[in-house]
């Protein structure tokens, strides 16, 4: 029997012609290798001593997600990004206790002293120096970094339930639906964005939040009144004039007909269901009955997870439909529509799982996206507000005083940058060790 | 799907509590109705959308009004008008279309420099780290642009401002002016593109120099620079072209973060001091005339495809 074994210098395959031969020479690296087998009545060394990794042994017992494991491991650029990540991470959910226990510090701590220049360059006391109102600037960027952290991860989460099943439906479902979907995509693909979360964020935000959880029970309610009257208007509708309308027009024009009726209808009913609750003063008295129990800062941060979320999810539809479209034709696929499983079943047990390698690929990278769009709308003056603070605002913050205290920018913006530069490259470390087909060379 | 986006923010601003003269000290009862009425305030809000939407779009003018505003012609005796925002709320007796005729050539000259440059930049650096792969200029180049990916413009902009204008003296630090004005915001502005056109050039072309017809090219016996220049960066260079609709999108919201580092009199700017003002007829043109301008240059990529790689074709 020959033996698949590895050369210890480089690593190449070497063959063994027979078990007796005592040095093979690796035919890449030209290095050799003693191996003693001795008689297999006198043993004297195993293969494992004899310093020649049994390849054949190694493989076996492997999953896919241990090869990606261990391919992501060789990665230094990314085993780098890993463990930044994992400090950070670390720093900002014990960080600000721990601080503040040690210092006395807390993130919004303005010292009464009375002085007119109260932003202080670093020292032993305040690590980061002060900003201008006297706060403690590596109090305030560990408070940030939970914001502008926990803004990457809900909005990338909200576009990951949303992209996933959108795109995961829309290639599934295939034909005029898939048509249908994917249109809607690109057309909102196509709408400058931005300008729309400027408009959303500015209108609702501050202290017209109010506004929005006026209206909000009111949406949700609308959204349950209308969805289940139209679910009842349908299912009637199928069952009284369904049999005839396919005699006569055929199944496929009812689909079309009935889809294009459901889409229309939702929207109308659940805007009439929202008015109506509206109307009705039910909203507005609960919103005077939690007004004052609502923190605006929170809301504020609130309406940026929903607007992030709400645009990042088109690329993660696209994405998936991608990996849906190429692995839906495939045994297990039938096996299961075999069996009779039912369609969302499909979808979501056998197919979305399949898909998850390029999802959590793009789902890394659209964190760091998702926090430089968080900044820029901090910037602007748009997102996260004071007493609250993100890596963003405290940047945002020091570029006005740049010329003057520059470590107002300095801190915050490397804290940023590096936290930026380090999920870059595990995404892009996670990209070539999931899915070496693609890696780039 | 231009009018979907003027309902949207149309709508968004309706919802809104508070109108644009809230902000004003308050006025008379009469001249506020007097205010409204002109400005059709005063009707219900189906009403107002219909005349925001004919007023954007086309409608026929009644025979004794006289405007300039908007794009005006005749249909045998009836005289149709388009394009009209009206006049913004803030900048009295301007009208929309006035305001973003003058402010638009900044952004446009920041933007469209920066994204030649980037593209030069990119471009360059991203084939250059393809054919030396692995090198030295491979990694150090690629690193340059993860830099690139991760640094925020608004800080970039400060720290070069601070270096090179209040440190230096090299260049002015801020507002519009000559040509040197224009260097800080441009190599801001670009920045971010460069780096990403130069990721997606470098995969593309590594991709591409491994594929059947360029070892074809080589084998007809053809040298290595027109294998280069005439066939492989045909297709090396289409993950870029397809990068340009984002990055207009981006670009946008770029050329708002440097007008207001420069202080630069851009539709950026304008824009964002409209959202600001509850000017609704300028929020609403600006946005409508951007929408509008995006989709069109989307559509010039989606052309262009198929002059760049044969393989794509349209039915």
């Amino acid at each position: 029997m020959l033996k698949e074994l590895s050369c210890p210098k480089c690593g190449a395959p070497v063959t063994l012609e027979s078990e007796r031969q005592q040095i093979v020479v690796c035919k890449f690296c030209a290095a050799p290798s003693v191996v003693d087998f001795g008689d297999r009545e006198h043993p004297r060394l195993t293969i494992e001593e004899s310093g020649v990794i049994d390849t054949a042994a190694a493989v076996s017992g492997t999953s896919l997600w241990g090869d990606a494991w261990k391919r992501l491991l060789k990665n230094k650029l990314a085993v780098f990004g890993l463990v930044v990540l994992a400090v950070m991470a670390l720093l900002v959910t014990i960080g600000p206790p721990i601080f503040t226990a040690i210092t006395g510090l807390t993130a919004d701590y303005i010292p009464d002293d009375g002085a007119l220049l109260k932003s202080f360059p670093p020292s032993l006391q305040h690590p980061m120096g002060t900003d201008e109102a006297g706060r403690d600037i590596f109090a305030r960027v560990l408070q940030g970094g939970r914001i502008s952290i926990a803004v990457g991860i809900i909005s990338t989460i909200v576009s990951l339930i949303v992209g996933v099943s959108y795109g995961a439906v829309a290639g599934y479902m295939g034909g005029s639906i898939d048509n249908v979907m994917m249109r809607i995509v690109d057309i909102i693909y196509a709408i400058p964005y931005i300008l729309i979360v400027i408009v959303l964020l500015s209108v609702f935000g501050g202290p017209n939040t109010q506004v929005l959880i006026a209206w909000l029970p009111s949406i949700v309610a609308g959204t349950i009144v209308g969805v289940a009257a139209l679910l009842a208007a349908f299912w009637i509708y199928r069952r009284v004039f369904g049999e005839m309308l396919a005699r006569s027009i055929g199944e496929k024009a009812i689909r079309l007909v009935s889809g294009i009726a459901l889409a229309v209808g939702v929207f109308l009913l659940i805007g009439a269901a929202t008015s109506v609750i509206g109307e009705t003063g039910l909203g507005a008295s609960l919103a005077e009955r939690y007004s004052d129990r609502v923190n605006l800062g929170l809301s504020q941060i609130f309406l940026l997870f929903f607007a992030l979320g709400l645009v990042s999810w088109l690329t993660m539809a696209r994405v998936v439909r991608g990996q849906i479209l190429s692995l839906k034709n495939q045994e297990f696929v039938t096996a299961a529509k075999a069996t009779g499983v039912s369609t969302p079943a499909i979808i979501f047990r056998h197919l979305v799982p399949n898909a998850l390698g390029p999802v959590i690929v793009y789902a890394t990278l659209t964190v760091p996206s998702v926090m430089l769009s968080e900044a820029f709308l901090s910037y602007l003056g748009l997102g996260v507000q004071a007493p609250y603070a993100s890596w963003g605002s405290l940047a945002a913050d020091g570029v006005k005083n740049i010329a003057i205290f520059p470590w107002q920018l300095i801190f915050p913006g490397v804290t940023m940058a590096l936290t930026l530069f380090s999920l870059n490259f595990l995404g892009d470390g996670l990209r070539d060790a999931l899915d070496p087909q693609t890696r780039k060379f | 799907m231009a009018l979907l986006v003027v309902t949207l923010t149309w709508g968004l601003i309706r919802i809104a509590p508070g109108t644009f003269y809230d902000s004003e000290k308050r006025l008379p009862p009469a001249i506020e109705a007097n205010i409204k009425k002109k400005y059709g305030l005063d009707k219900p809000w189906y009403t107002q959308y219909f005349m925001m939407l004919g007023n954007v779009t086309c409608r026929t003018m009644a025979a004794d009004e006289t405007t300039l505003n908007g794009v005006q012609f005749s249909l045998g005796s009836t005289r149709v008008k388009c394009f009209d925002f009206g006049d913004s709320l803030k900048y009295e007796g301007q009208s929309v279309n006035e305001i973003i005729r003058r402010h638009l050539p900044y952004s446009a000259t920041i933007g469209i420099i920066a994204y030649i440059l980037a593209l030069i930049v990119g471009g360059g650096a991203g084939l250059f780290a393809a054919l030396r792969q692995n090198s030295i200029y491979d990694y150090g180049s690629m690193a340059l642009a993860m830099l690139g990916l991760s640094v925020p413009n608004f800080v970039l902009g400060p720290i070069l401002v601070l270096v090179f204008a209040l440190g230096l003296y090299w260049v002015p630090a801020a507002r519009w002016g000559g040509v040197l004005n224009l260097i800080l915001p441009v190599i801001t502005l670009s920045a971010i593109y460069a780096a990403y056109i130069a990721r997606l050039t470098r995969a593309g072309m590594l991709e591409v120099m491994r594929s059947d017809y360029i070892r074809t090219a080589r084998a007809k016996g053809l040298n290595e620079t027109s294998v280069l220049l005439k066939h492989a960066i045909r297709g090396g260079i289409i993950p870029v072209v397809s990068f340009t609709g984002p990055a207009l999108a981006a670009l946008l919201a770029g050329t708002v973060v440097v007008e207001r580092i420069f202080s630069i009199p851009g539709l950026g700017n304008i824009f964002i001091q409209s959202v600001l003002n509850r000017d609704e007829p300028l929020t609403l043109g600006i946005v409508a005339f951007l929408s509008v301008l995006v989709m069109l240059l989307n559509l010039i990529v989606d052309i262009s495809y198929g002059f760049l790689d044969p393989r794509i074709r349209y039915e």
